[in-house]
């Protein structure tokens, strides 16, 4: 698998899929799309970096271990329902602040904050079994 | 007489020593082992705030306080406040003041004394919700927390071994009583329709004639004698010993162990007074009796003896609780307010000289009284009231109670019975008051660990007020009985009743059982060194007791466990696998084929060349698996199918799911195939052919069944009030055109929330499971310490 062609595109291929990533999490609201969708993109990208450049680096790129990712996401995801607790509201009701910025107009909610939840979640738990397995091929 | 309502600060002198818990780490940070001070007055603020519910409960009033919590399941957050949960909030709320004061002396410079005055508080907190609980859930949830505030104070030394078992086995015992109690609170509920205690006390015949009697009886029961450790559940109590002595002073002689006795009390007017009642409570009560002082008797380290003499008391309550006696009720709350008092300062008496000499083994004691003499007194006055000797409150709580037991009269031999054992165990508690308060500090000078010297202000501040207050209680025996016991009786009783109590005994039958209780106890206490060998070498003989039997019951547990693992896992991914798929195809085909409803066969209609050839794809990845020769080849021809079934996803107007489709379809050959290479499998199947066919049917028999079954769910009517309702509203409500995401971010969000935790969990095992197969030596990013270890075990 490591040619040396698959080795140079790889991260370049992988940081598009990330981007790619965000972009599809982003337009889930109103457009195919969505956290579900867009970790599982993302934990691919992953998986493609480590299987053409070692989990070492990938590793190294992430900063944090993956099962932690996932953690947070899941935390967060649930600090998102929680905001409706101060204005007296069910668990979960979801929060619109929407604004114009320089005439864009800009919506910031809940759901978006608990989708990104997801979208770590996934990133996180797929990311973690893909590395984990892939580990033994570079020792 | 209906309770007045009061305004919230009852509720939030509960609430206060949470509170408190939260500040105590940052100010012991701030002010070292001083902060015990400010902390103080959290304790010391809500016992005033008792204090001024003492004088109209002993007129008789009743109050409540309610928040609501869950409203929709009735559930609240409530206080009822009469003389039972007045005389407990006292005792909780004072007591606590000083074992506040004691624990900043007692771990002085213990890296960890915020953390321990933390857990202490919010012990407090739930201690006083338990016994001012008015809703019977809440009450069930600060039961629970004191077992578990209990947990973590006994295993606050967790580096110990003994610490973690006496703790865990605290947690199970009184944990798994209180769920006892919450099945019997639920009959309660269930059989009452009432959830608040007042109003149930209202009517106290309510449970008696609902017919569920004997199950709500047997369940509180076994909450009750699991958290006040009546045998055979005794064994808790004497190994939570192993917490600091402030925990064993405050937790497992005042407070805490006293909650089961509570709980009896408090039911006392709805559960009491019946045959079963009078027969089971006593017999429980005198057994734990008898077999708490004499074990205590064996003991040589101080903690112990009190320990046990705590489970012999508390056997002492139940038995007189269980009288239902009016005198012996009387006798058991002036026992248990004099039991307060003087053990916590017996206890907080064993730590201080524990703390100043360094042990607390009998037998290596002796002579302190000219080293620690202001706590050598206040031992002693602790000791006379825990003797039952004049004028100290445990002395007018014995001639009531003697009173009482031989003046049942409907009860016949049983109340002669219960009077014999009521002198034998306050004899031989006696015996052990006089070993605690005169072996340490008479005699020759012995050399301790430490050069004992008296304690610190902080430490001995407890013994001696409480042990004082004892003799301040019995001298003032008519305002004690007016005040305090007359309410709490009332309480019991659930009529109001005034009671006059008197210092000098006015019958002649208590005087005489009290005589003969003294004389039995100093002739057994000369003979003590004889008893304690004597008792040693029976419970020898015996060698088993109730602790390890514990011991048994969880390995036991642990084994059958193993057993039924092994039995339901055979670790074979096949049979799983096969098992799994078979009876899916059962459950999808055998309804269809009992009520003979298969679906017909629909009209196909006009297929496009391009959707053919989709079709056609996806047939040839199936075909392609068929005639694989290797794994690997057949795990890429399930994705092409797969991505085929995506294609079709993608024409029918469901993109986002198609997009996942493709996805999922890409991580699976690629995980799949990872898994592969990482397990070493053999690139080829090398079932036989028998077995190849076998599975081939099942897969098959599956295949059809659930293409049949969504062949017959198109055939039913569709019903469109969801689709209609997600597209009116999600964008309107949820400002959002895609409706699927929608769905499971806005409408459907807590279930997204539920299966994504789902998805770290599952992401957890996995890890755990690749983390299993392999060895130690071959992991990449090992943590620091077992890098360590193995190296040393390379050097060795």
């Amino acid at each position: 698998m490591r040619t040396v062609i698959f080795r140079t595109i790889a991260p370049y291929l992988a940081a598009l899929m990330v981007l790619f990533s965000i972009f599809v999490l982003l337009r889930g609201h109103n457009e195919p799309g969505g956290g579900f969708i867009g970790g599982l993109i993302a934990a691919s990208a992953l998986a493609i970096f480590g299987i053409a450049c070692g989990v070492a680096s990938v590793r190294r790129a992430i900063v944090f271990h993956p099962m932690g990712i996932s953690g947070f996401g899941l935390f967060i995801g649930a600090l998102a329902g929680v905001v409706s607790f101060f204005r007296g509201q069910a668990f979960m009701t979801s929060q619109w602040l929407i604004f114009d910025f320089f005439d864009v107009e800009v919506a910031l909610s809940t759901p978006l904050v608990f989708d990104i939840g997801v979208y770590l979640v996934v990133v996180g738990a797929i990311g973690s079994i893909a590395l984990a397995l892939e580990e033994r091929e570079s020792d | 007489m209906t309770p007045a309502v009061i305004d919230d600060t009852t509720l939030y002198a509960v609430l206060a020593p949470f509170a408190a818990a939260v500040v105590a780490p940052f100010l012991t940070r701030l002010l070292k082992h001083n902060a015990a001070w400010p902390l103080a007055l959290v304790p010391a603020l809500i016992f005033l705030h008792f204090v001024g519910f003492i004088e109209p409960v002993s007129r008789g009033e009743t109050f409540v306080a309610a928040k609501a919590w869950a409203p929709s399941y009735g559930i609240n957050f409530s206080v009822y406040v009469d003389g039972l949960s007045t005389l407990f909030g006292l005792l909780i709320s004072g007591i606590g003041t000083f074992i506040i004061l004691y624990a900043g002396g007692y771990l002085k410079g213990h890296p960890q004394q915020g953390r321990f005055f933390s857990f202490l508080f919010m012990f407090m907190g739930a201690m006083l919700g338990l016994v001012l609980g008015n809703n019977l859930i809440s009450l069930f949830i600060f039961w629970e927390l004191t077992s578990i505030t209990s947990f973590l104070l006994i295993g606050f030394d967790h580096l110990r071994a003994a610490s973690r078992r006496a703790a865990i086995q605290a947690l199970v015992v009184t944990g798994g009583g209180g769920l006892a109690l919450l099945a019997g609170f639920i009959l309660i509920i269930s059989a009452t329709g009432e959830i608040e205690m007042s109003v149930l006390l209202g009517s106290p015949d309510i449970i008696k004639d609902s017919g569920l009697y004997l199950p709500i009886f047997l369940l509180v029961l076994g909450g009750a004698f699991t958290k006040s450790a009546q045998f055979p559940f005794h064994f808790w109590l004497p190994n939570a010993m192993e917490a600091p002595t402030p925990v064993s002073a405050y937790l497992h002689s005042a407070t805490m162990v006293k909650a089961g006795v509570y709980m009896l009390m408090r039911m006392h007017p709805l559960l009491g007074d019946t045959v079963l009642w009078t027969t089971v409570l006593p017999l429980f009560g005198g057994v734990t009796l008898l077999v708490g002082t004499i074990l205590a008797v064996r003991q040589t380290d101080l903690k112990l003896m009190l320990a046990y003499t705590t489970v012999a008391s508390l056997g002492l309550l139940v038995m007189l609780t269980g009288t239902s006696h009016e005198k012996a009720l009387e006798g058991a709350v002036l026992y248990l307010l004099a039991h307060s008092l003087f053990k916590g300062a017996l206890f907080m008496v064993a730590g201080t000289i524990d703390h100043e000499a360094g042990t607390r083994d009998v037998t290596k004691l002796g002579g302190l009284r000219k080293a620690m003499p202001v706590t050598f007194v206040a031992a002693c006055l602790a000791a006379l009231s825990m003797a039952g000797l004049p004028p100290f409150i445990g002395f007018i709580a014995k001639e009531v109670l003697y009173y009482g037991t031989s003046n049942i009269g409907d009860l016949g031999q049983l109340g002669v019975i219960i009077t014999i054992v009521a002198v034998i165990g306050n004899a031989l508690m006696l015996v052990i008051a006089a070993a605690v308060a005169m072996k340490p500090f008479f005699g020759p000078k012995v050399d301790t660990p430490k050069q004992a010297h008296e304690g610190p202000v902080l430490l001995i501040a407890g013994p001696v007020v409480l042990s004082v207050i004892g003799i301040i209680l019995g001298l003032i025996a008519h305002t004690t009985g007016i005040l305090f016991v007359g309410p709490t009786l009332s309480s019991l009783l659930g009529e109001f009743k005034q009671i006059d109590l008197h210092l000098i005994p006015t019958e002649p039958t208590p005087v005489i059982l009290s005589f003969t209780t003294v004389g039995l106890g100093i002739a057994l206490f000369t003979q003590l060194d004889k008893l304690r060998d004597f008792t040693a070498s029976v419970l020898k003989a015996i060698g088993w007791g109730p602790d390890q039997g514990f011991d048994q019951f969880v390995s036991g547990i642990v084994r059958f466990a193993t057993w039924l693992t092994r039995l339901l896992q055979t670790g074979k991914m096949q049979t799983y696998m096969l098992l799994t798929f078979f009876f899916t195809a059962l459950a999808v085909l055998l309804p269809g084929y009992l009520t003979n409803s298969f679906p017909a066969m629909p009209k196909l209609p006009e297929y496009r060349f391009y959707e053919w050839g989709i079709l056609l794809i996806a047939v040839l990845g199936l075909f392609a698996i068929l005639v694989a020769r290797t794994r690997l080849t057949a795990i890429v021809s399930l994705g092409v199918q797969g991505f085929a079934v995506a294609l079709i996803f993608m024409m029918f107007g469901a993109p986002d799911l198609s997009f996942t489709q493709f996805m999922v379809e890409t991580l699976s050959v690629v995980i799949l195939a990872l898994v592969m290479t990482r397990l070493n499998l053999s690139p080829r199947d090398h079932r036989t052919v028998p077995a190849r066919l076998l599975a081939g049917v099942v897969a098959v028999a599956v295949g059809l069944g659930l293409g049949l079954t969504l062949l017959s769910i198109t055939q039913q009517p569709f019903d469109s009030t969801l689709s209609v309702f997600f597209t009116e509203f999600s964008r309107s409500i949820a400002h959002g055109r895609n409706i699927v995401n929608v769905i499971l971010v806005d409408f459907r969000g807590f279930d997204t929330l539920g299966e994504i935790a789902v998805v770290v969990l599952a992401g957890l095992c996995v890890l755990a499971l690749i983390r299993v197969r392999t060895k130690p030596d071959t992991v990449l990013d090992p943590p620091p310490e077992r890098t360590g270890q193995s190296q040393n075990a390379e050097a060795r």
